[in-house]
């Protein structure tokens, strides 16, 4: 059976002066409808080049050397631009990290939330009504003063609200979220996860939540994939990767959450040392020089992917299945 | 997004070759290195080049249309108009580079002083430097013709007069801004000179951005010499310039319109070849200076 | 921002100062009189006597630069010593002429620039993109009056479509508007070259931000996404910034009025520096100055109160 997407050994590096740097190296991922998964890792690890590739919307300065993303079959990297275009923001939607530059200073709410359903083909005004009935849905108690208002105008946790209700109107068979929650304070956080739970249901098609926060995975995925350095280093439904870490940089993610240790130490566990230069990434496993386990195989020959269960693989010579 | 952005650790190129290299490569630059130089080679090798007189008068063939004899024609005295075109580049590169040489030496020296001098001293030249970049520019270069006279030698005071100010204010900020740096701080520490500061660190740095200026000045130091020799207020005849050429053509546009024709191309292409010159430079010696160019 | 506005306005008066001593020390520091060298060699005792008391310079030096400043300040600039007419009469009746012409030049440099930018940006990094490039720099390195000799050759001398010189008949708008056209066209080129880059440098700018990718990612075309999304933010600085660019605007009107023989502030004063003619010459410098001053400020004000960066960058 396929998977509504798939994203099939994708690479994408990007050209720089000195060399190209490898941002996401042989990713494979899957996502069925009505599923919530999750990509987690620190900055700097591909994450948010995999969530412009499955949009569909790469910098003009990065090169798909090898691999598929393919939604309902289709590999949308190969399409020409247009076609790219057409899909974006019917069948794929996107909720970015930041409510505060992600809409136009210069443009109201319902300009702009009324410009992002120009696909339709409805009328301005059905298309107003449409945005003013996505923005009771998710909590916006006066969508038409919220419509008529300059984004500067609204809280944070207003614009992000909006930013949902935008992305839920595109009705799509992929909402990917970039970071939605990060920019926001606690409070917010928890009421924009609340919000994007509920909205479950709503969703026709696949989610993919892209994050740094372990604690968003839990809340809102059925299915993790742990990236390094380019590489999905792990992946497990939620449960599994929560009580049965396998790869040593996941255990070390779950160590360092906050969320879970703040009340049992004084000090902050952090992982040493800083991921690898991917301009030149090393032989063996990205994770070698960090990891208290590495011996000398882990750092000269590329670790196999494990299978531990049908729904749990690692990326690691130490995993025993 | 900003992935890449993270990982590359800001460089400069390293100076000298490479970036020689990369003003052959970049056609823009090429195509202007190719006209200066061949406007050089007009202007030095003129008397060589020049296949008449430029001042000889022969009325009997005046007004001549370019044929194999006067490639470009006659003027209304019979001169030769290719010849007279060729002598025009001497004029033209010998007037703008002495003035914006002397301008850049002058800019350079008072940016010094600005930067390193007392404080009373530094206020009153930055006023200077601004009254004078205030002035509309050609309002300023007629009041002083006005005074002194049309001629080379007002028309290079001119010059100088109106460029200095820009080199100045840019040499008193690199300074200014070296002055601060932790280094330079670090070498006063250990008693070394304003001289050797300024030999050792300040010269190199700010070489390549007052050149890359003064690149970018010769082609508006030729327009003006060419516009004000075209209004009889630069260089006057018989002596030969673009402007006045222009202007001999001017008069006689209905009888003899290849005169202006033929005089407007060489001013034109010297232009050019300054400016697409001075952009290359400029990309390749400090592509950080890309956005000044609204200015 | 009032702060700011205080210090910018002083800084104009200072330097206007700063220019009327240096006018004056001109006259006085070149060696001989400036009367006979007003006069040239027509000059005869009895005319030289006259145009010295006509110009004040038997007064000593001080007391002249008191009421040379104390006539500026109330509007008088002196006396035309041919026409015998005040000076910012002859001036006022010209100005509005070379206002015009700038005005016009300007605007559509400002539509043909933005829109050829707004190209470059949809069409960025390809052939069409560099061409246009090119295209901008060339526009910019070459000389006003050179465009409007060739442009005068073509379309009044060849083809005869547009008259040669005048700013029209007057009270004739369809004839003033005519004789507007190729100086016009002449002065702008530069800018359209000008405008076209700093747009497309803002409008880079602006397509990286955030919520252009926003709008991208939900499928807008590109060109809604140029000039409704971008358009808009780069517009802002560019638009002020052009308005600094003044002093070039009436560099080039100098030239391209004197080539079609257009009255105006050029003519003017092109013809004043001809004669000798001291006031008059002295008395346009001062104005335009003025007039510069004023528009430059104002400029930089309008920067300051669109956009904080741009300010600091005003002031560092």
């Amino acid at each position: 059976m396929s998977a509504l997407l798939e994203v099939d050994d994708l690479s994408v590096a990007y050209r720089a002066e000195g060399g190209d740097v490898a941002a996401l190296r042989g990713v494979s991922l899957t996502a069925q409808a009505g599923e919530v998964i999750g990509i987690v890792g620190e900055s700097g690890c591909g994450k948010s080049t995999l969530a412009a590739a499955l949009i569909a919307l790469l910098d003009a300065n990065a090169d798909v050397t090898a691999g598929e993303v393919r939604l309902n079959g289709r590999d949308i990297l190969s399409l020409h631009e247009d076609a790219r275009r057409k899909l974006r923001g019917r069948d794929i939607a996107m909720i970015f990290q930041d409510p505060m530059t992600a809409f136009s200073p210069v443009l109201t709410m319902g300009d702009q939330i009324i410009d992002f359903q120009q696909h339709t083909g409805l009328s301005r005004a059905a298309r107003r009504e449409r945005a003013r009935q996505m923005l009771l849905k998710v909590g916006i108690a006066d969508a038409d003063l919220c419509l008529r208002r300059y984004p500067h105008e609204l809280s944070g946790g207003m614009r992000q609200r909006a930013a949902v209700a935008a992305a839920l109107m595109a009705n799509p068979a992929l909402l990917v979220a970039d970071e939605p929650t990060t920019a926001l304070d606690v409070t917010m956080e928890a009421q924009i996860i609340h919000l994007l739970r509920s909205l479950r249901t709503e969703i026709n098609g696949a989610i993919v939540i892209v994050t740094h926060h372990l604690g968003v995975i839990g809340e809102l995925c059925d299915r993790v994939y742990v990236m390094y350095a380019g590489q999905v280093v792990e992946e497990a439904p939620v449960d599994d990767l929560y009580h049965a870490p396998r790869h040593p940089y996941t255990r070390a993610l779950i160590a360092c959450d906050p969320g879970a240790i703040a009340t049992r130490q004084g000090v902050l566990p952090t992982i040493p040392g800083r991921p690898p230069d991917l301009a030149a990434p090393p032989p063996g496993c990205s994770f070698a020089p960090r990891c208290p386990q590495a011996d000398a195989t882990c750092r000269s020959t590329a670790p196999p992917r494990v299978r531990v269960s049908d729904r749990q693989a690692a990326l690691c010579h130490k995993v025993v299945p | 997004m900003s992935f890449a952005a993270e990982e590359i650790t800001e460089e400069l190129p390293p100076p000298g070759r490479s970036a020689l290299g990369q003003l052959l490569r970049d056609p823009m630059g090429m195509t202007g290195a190719i006209l200066v130089i061949t406007f050089i080679i007009l202007a030095i090798f003129a008397p060589l080049l020049a296949p008449y007189d430029p001042i000889h008068i022969d009325v009997r063939h005046k007004f001549q249309p370019p044929n194999l004899a006067h490639w470009a024609g006659t003027d209304q005295l019979g001169r030769d108009m290719l010849s007279r075109l060729i002598w025009g580049a001497r004029v033209a590169l010998g007037i703008s580079m002495t003035a914006t040489g002397i301008a850049g030496v002058l800019g350079l020296l008072l940016g010094l002083v600005a930067g390193f001098g007392p404080r009373w001293l530094d206020a009153v030249l930055v006023l200077f430097f601004d009254s004078f970049s205030s002035l509309p520019m050609i309002m300023f270069a007629l009041a002083v013709i006005t005074v002194l006279g049309p001629g080379i030698p007002t028309l290079i005071l001119v010059i100088v007069l109106v460029s200095v100010p820009g080199y100045g204010r840019l040499i008193r900020a690199q300074t200014l801004a070296l002055k601060g740096a932790d280094y330079i701080q670090a070498e006063r520490t250990i008693g070394a000179s304003s001289a050797r500061i300024i030999l050792r660190h300040l010269l190199p740095n700010v070489v390549g951005p007052l050149v890359i200026l003064l690149s970018m000045d010769i082609p508006v130091v030729i327009m003006l010499e060419a516009g004000l020799s075209y209004l009889n207020l630069g260089v006057g005849p018989p002596t030969p310039s673009w402007g006045n050429i222009l202007y001999d053509g001017y008069t006689s546009l209905r009888s003899a319109p290849y005169m202006v024709i033929a005089a407007g191309i060489p001013l034109v292409l010297c232009t050019l070849g300054f400016t697409f010159l001075g952009e290359g430079l400029r990309d390749a010696l400090d592509p950080k200076l890309k956005l000044r160019a609204a200015r | 921002m009032l702060g700011y506005a205080i210090k910018r306005i002083a800084l104009a008066l200072l330097i206007l100062v700063v220019v009327m001593l240096g006018m004056f020390a001109m006259v006085f520091v070149i060696p001989g009189d400036p009367a006979s060298i007003a006069l040239g060699p027509r000059a005869t005792p009895e005319l030289k006597a006259l145009l010295i008391q006509r110009m004040g310079l038997d007064q000593p030096l001080l007391s002249q630069i008191w009421h040379f400043f104390r006539a500026a300040a109330t509007g008088d600039l002196g006396i035309d010593v041919w026409s015998k007419r005040p000076v910012l009469d002859v001036i006022l009746e010209v100005f509005p002429q070379t206002l015009l012409l700038g005005v016009v030049s300007l605007g559509w440099a400002v539509v043909l620039g933005i829109a050829l930018g707004c190209l470059a940006v949809i069409w960025r990094d390809t052939f069409i993109d560099r061409l246009l490039g090119v295209l901008s720099v060339s526009m910019i390195s070459v000389p006003s009056f050179v465009i409007a000799l060739y442009s005068l050759l073509i379309f009044a001398v060849w083809l005869g479509w547009l008259p040669a010189i005048g700013a029209g008949q007057k009270g004739d708008w369809a004839s003033q508007a005519r004789a507007l056209i190729l100086p016009s066209f002449a002065i702008g080129v530069t800018w359209i070259g000008y405008i076209a880059r700093l747009v497309r440098a803002s409008m880079l700018e602006v397509m990286g931000a955030n919520h252009i990718r926003t709008a991208r990612a939900f499928g807008l075309p590109e060109t809604v996404v140029v000039l409704k999304y971008a358009l808009r933010i780069a517009i802002v600085p560019t638009i002020a910034i052009v308005a600094i660019g003044a002093g070039s605007i009436l560099s080039s009107a100098v030239f391209v009025e004197t080539v079609f023989s257009r009255p105006g502030i050029g003519t003017l004063i092109t013809g004043a520096v001809e004669k000798r003619n001291y006031p008059v010459v002295m008395g346009t410098v001062l104005f335009m100055t003025a007039f510069y001053l004023v528009v430059v400020t104002a400029a930089d004000l309008l920067i300051a109160r669109l956009d904080p960066r741009v300010r600091d960058v005003l002031r560092g």
